[in-house]
């Protein structure tokens, strides 16, 4: 594949070129993985089920066993419309309208033959990885794959940032989990012995990947920002926060995206949306919550049409809060996992998450907050109202509430999410007017 | 001679008294009674009261605002789509219902009651609040380990909420007063087991929720006197099918629906109503280390819910499946909040566990102040009807 990756001397229209660089690479690293999962059968590679928030890719790795993700699968159904589909086929079999839909996506997509997107069945995991980080469903999720699966499953339990930081203890009972437990489980699977000093190079090669992302997620402090840190931002997080964190192609991956965005900066641009630039920047928005896949582009057209460009968002921080100083730290190999887990965005306490969007509002000097509550996501949801009075209160900026899923499309009602928006750009513009007046 | 005021009938309404009460009189009482007086909340399900006992505390179990709060305020805090127990407590709180708290535990059961530890930190930033982690993993060294140090760094807050020292002996002392409470509870549920009519579940679980708000020796003794109540005051018996009820573990189902269950021709003979009664299944040993003989405990020893992750994958759901053998129970009703996944992600599991030893069962969803019983009635009528027609010779 020839990828154009952008030098000064390659303009005049590079950025189309450029933008295609990191994307197809994205594109090309995640159609291999798929290739790989649903080649067991000839590849002989082991498979490892686990999720996205503190997922241990580095550690998997080690054992040379593939990652497979199944909040990605459910994304990926989501935004193929598969997922309508799949939930509705597991609520056929008994499981509730009230739980959250990913579940239910992952668990209606096996009942229909479990396809991945390139078409071919997913293997059946080897070991079922309970990285319980940050949410509670994920515990029930993987007790029900697991009663269908019949297979090993480890638990690393991973204790919440309950009073807004972590503690010794935490780390230490995440360290020892993963020595006693974690690590003898994906030996046992894999048949490969764990070698840490294998583990460290695959940090090292994190720590590299995640100066780039942070440099370009901060990028968005600029004005015009050069980058959606939602919208967009969702798919520079891909990444790093599924099986790729750790190889050379995801470190490859940043240094082109971060290319891009400087080059994009350097000529005063706007992020790139599904139909070019954006050129209006009127509205800098700080947003909380997950995205709807389901309807992703015309929820991102909202945006887009109005001059709305994301500056800061916390989803983007699900797989770990790099922009705060975090990195995967090759001297202290599973001290820096359990610090990952610890970290990541759910796993924090109510007041961390308020001061943090305090920090991206005033920081990335947006407009106002607005929340994407998900009917799906209690780790989320539950206390997003009082995150929205807390920063109201606290920057003076008007914040916004919309409702709806991340993979149900019966949850997503355009008009509604498109009225409440503009109503909400509207207070914006009127807010401002005030100031002025004032 | 008969004591009046340990009838059956007078300890019930005593019960019902402290279960309506919503300024939590008697937990003021008690404050108010004694000079520099700590009152600790908890929510469901687990939090160890010895600790707060042994500081010389009150613990408090706070269940939601049940079917007669008017939530006005709280539900500017939550969602449509997220269950009544955090918004009708948040209703206490902000109504001032609860300003005689000091302390607020929040356990580790789902993430709202999670987050909701994060916004009562943010609204009253006075009281001592504490997310109470437990472990999820059952071995000593690991598990263990993590949750005697969660344990003294509760005790070291309780302490420094109190300005007091929680010594071993008092520790101590307070786990043989709980233990002797849980030996009634579980003394009260084989009561019930044996001859539900002599126990109706909306008696006993308006003696349980006394439990929440009275100091454990006091409860221990309302026990005492009802357990001799029914003992010496026969009841008839109806031709009740018998069935084991599940989900009910925090957000409360109304009164009313226990009564309905009841009424439609149903025993209760098991449940998980405010597990904290019986989480610890036997007997703490009082010697040696309180705090490991705790850990040890909730380890080894402590009930099955949806919140605790079960590692073995054939044992899924076994404890279900015991408690309807071992109380000889015809069927299960699973009744959970609404929008609660705790409850309803378990239940496909737990009614699979269940199919494969063909137990019957039903399930509903409720909120705690769901007023509808007409539902209710008919379906747990026709499923105990359905029992005993297959029961029938
Ligand atoms: S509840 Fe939220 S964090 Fe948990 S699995 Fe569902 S969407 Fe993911
Ligand atoms: S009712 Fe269920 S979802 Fe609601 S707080 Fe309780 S356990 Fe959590």
């Amino acid at each position: 594949m020839t990828v154009k990756i952008p030098t000064p001397s390659a303009p005049p229209s590079p950025h189309e070129a450029v933008k295609e660089a990191s994307m197809l690479k994205q594109k090309e690293m995640i159609a291999r993985n798929y290739e790989l999962l649903t080649g067991t059968a000839e590849n002989g590679r082991k498979v490892v089920s686990t999720f996205v928030p503190g997922n241990l890719n580095e550690l998997v790795m080690c054992f040379d066993m593939l990652n497979n993700l199944p909040e990605i699968n459910a994304i990926q159904n989501g935004m193929k419309k598969l997922s309508g589909g799949y939930i509705e086929e597991a609520e056929k079999r008994g499981h509730s309208e009230d739980v959250c839909t990913y579940v239910k996506a992952d668990l209606g997509m096996m009942a229909k033959g479990n396809l991945a997107p390139n078409g071919k069945p997913l293997p059946r995991p080897d070991l079922l990885l309970l990285s319980y980080t940050g949410c509670f469903t994920f515990m029930k999720w993987f007790e029900l794959l697991r009663e269908q699966y019949k297979c090993p499953t480890v638990m690393l339990h991973v204790p919440y940032q309950g009073d807004g930081h972590a503690t010794q203890n935490m780390r230490d009972y995440i360290v020892k989990q993963l020595k006693d437990e974690v690590i003898p489980a994906l030996e046992r699977a894999s048949g490969v012995k764990f070698d840490i000093d294998r583990l460290r190079e695959y940090l090292r090669e994190s720590a590299r990947a995640e100066d780039d992302l942070v440099r370009v997620l901060e990028s968005a402090k600029r004005k015009p920002s050069p980058i959606d840190a939602y919208f967009g931002g969702v798919f520079y997080i891909g990444p790093i926060f599924t099986a790729f964190r750790g190889t050379p192609d995801a470190t490859e991956y940043y240094r082109l995206l971060r290319a891009e965005v400087d080059e994009r900066v350097r000529r005063g641009l706007g992020p790139v949306t599904p139909e070019g630039d954006m050129k209006s920047q009127r509205y800098r928005l700080v947003v909380e919550g997950p995205p709807n896949w389901t309807s992703f582009r015309e929820f991102w057209k909202m945006f887009y049409d109005e001059g709305a460009v994301v500056v800061a968002s916390s989803y983007t921080k699900v797989g770990g809060l790099y922009d705060r100083g975090f990195r995967h730290d090759p001297d202290h190999p599973l001290e820096s996992l359990a610090d990952y887990c610890l970290g990541v965005y759910t796993n924090h306490n109510l007041p961390q998450r308020v001061a943090l969007l305090e920090q991206y509002m005033r920081e990335y000097e947006a407009d106002g907050l607005l929340i994407n509550s998900i009917k799906s996501c209690n780790s989320f949801s539950a206390g997003q109202l009082m995150i929205m009075r807390e920063i109201e209160k606290r920057t003076g900026k008007p914040g916004a509430f919309i409702e709806t899923d991340l993979v149900d499309p019966r949850y997503f009602s355009a008009a509604n999410v498109k009225n409440r928006l503009e109503s909400y750009f509207q207070m914006i513009d009127q807010k401002r007017q005030t100031a002025t007046a004032a | 001679m008969i004591d009046t005021n340990k009838t059956t009938a007078a300890i019930v309404a005593r019960c019902q008294e402290l279960f309506d009460d919503l300024e939590f009189g008697s937990a003021r009482e008690w404050k108010e009674a004694g000079p520099n007086r700590r009152v600790v909340a908890y929510m469901p399900i687990y939090v160890p009261r010895e600790l707060i006992h042994a500081a010389g505390m009150l613990p408090l179990g706070i269940l939601g605002g049940g079917e007669n709060l008017e939530v006005i305020h709280g539900d500017a805090y939550y969602q449509s789509y997220i269950c009544r127990i955090p918004r009708s407590t948040l209703e206490l709180g902000v109504t001032g219902r609860l300003d005689f708290v000091d302390g607020f535990l929040f356990p580790s059961i789902c993430d709202v009651i999670r987050n909701l530890s994060g916004i009562w930190k943010l609204l009253f930033p006075k009281v001592y609040v504490r997310y109470f982690d437990v472990p999820q993993n059952f071995d000593d060294e690991i598990g263990g380990r993590y949750y005697v140090q969660e344990l003294t760094e509760l005790r070291e807050g309780l302490e420094r909420l109190g300005g007091v020292r929680v010594t071993d002996e008092a520790l101590r002392a307070s786990t043989a007063l709980y233990n002797e409470n849980r030996r009634l509870i579980r003394e009260l549920y084989a009561v019930r087991a044996e001859a539900p009519w002599l126990a109706p579940t909306s008696e006993v679980y308006l003696l349980l929720r006394a439990g929440m708000v009275l100091p454990v020796e006091e409860h221990s003794q309302l026990l005492r006197d009802y357990l001799a109540a029914v003992r010496a005051a026969p009841r008839p018996r109806r031709d009740n099918c018998r069935v084991v009820l599940n989900g009910v573990f925090c957000e409360q189902p109304p009164l009313n629906l226990i009564k309905a269950i009841e009424m439609s021709g149903c025993y209760v003979v098991d449940d998980d109503f405010t597990l904290v009664n019986r989480w610890l299944l036997d007997d703490v040993p009082l010697a040696g280390d309180p705090l490991r003989n705790l850990a040890s405990a909730f380890l080894h020893r402590s009930a099955e819910t949806s919140a605790k992750y079960q590692p073995d994958e054939a044992k899924k759901g076994k404890f279900l499946v015991d408690s309807v053998r071992s109380n000889g129970a015809e069927g299960v009703i699973f009744a959970a909040p609404s929008f609660c996944d705790p409850a309803l992600l378990d239940r496909p599991m737990l009614e699979s566990a269940l199919d494969r030893v063909d137990v019957p069962h039903i399930g509903f969803k409720y909120a705690e102040n769901s007023a509808q019983m007409q539902p209710v009635r008919e379906q747990a009528g026709t499923f105990a009807d359905s029992i005993k027609l297959w029961s029938a010779p």
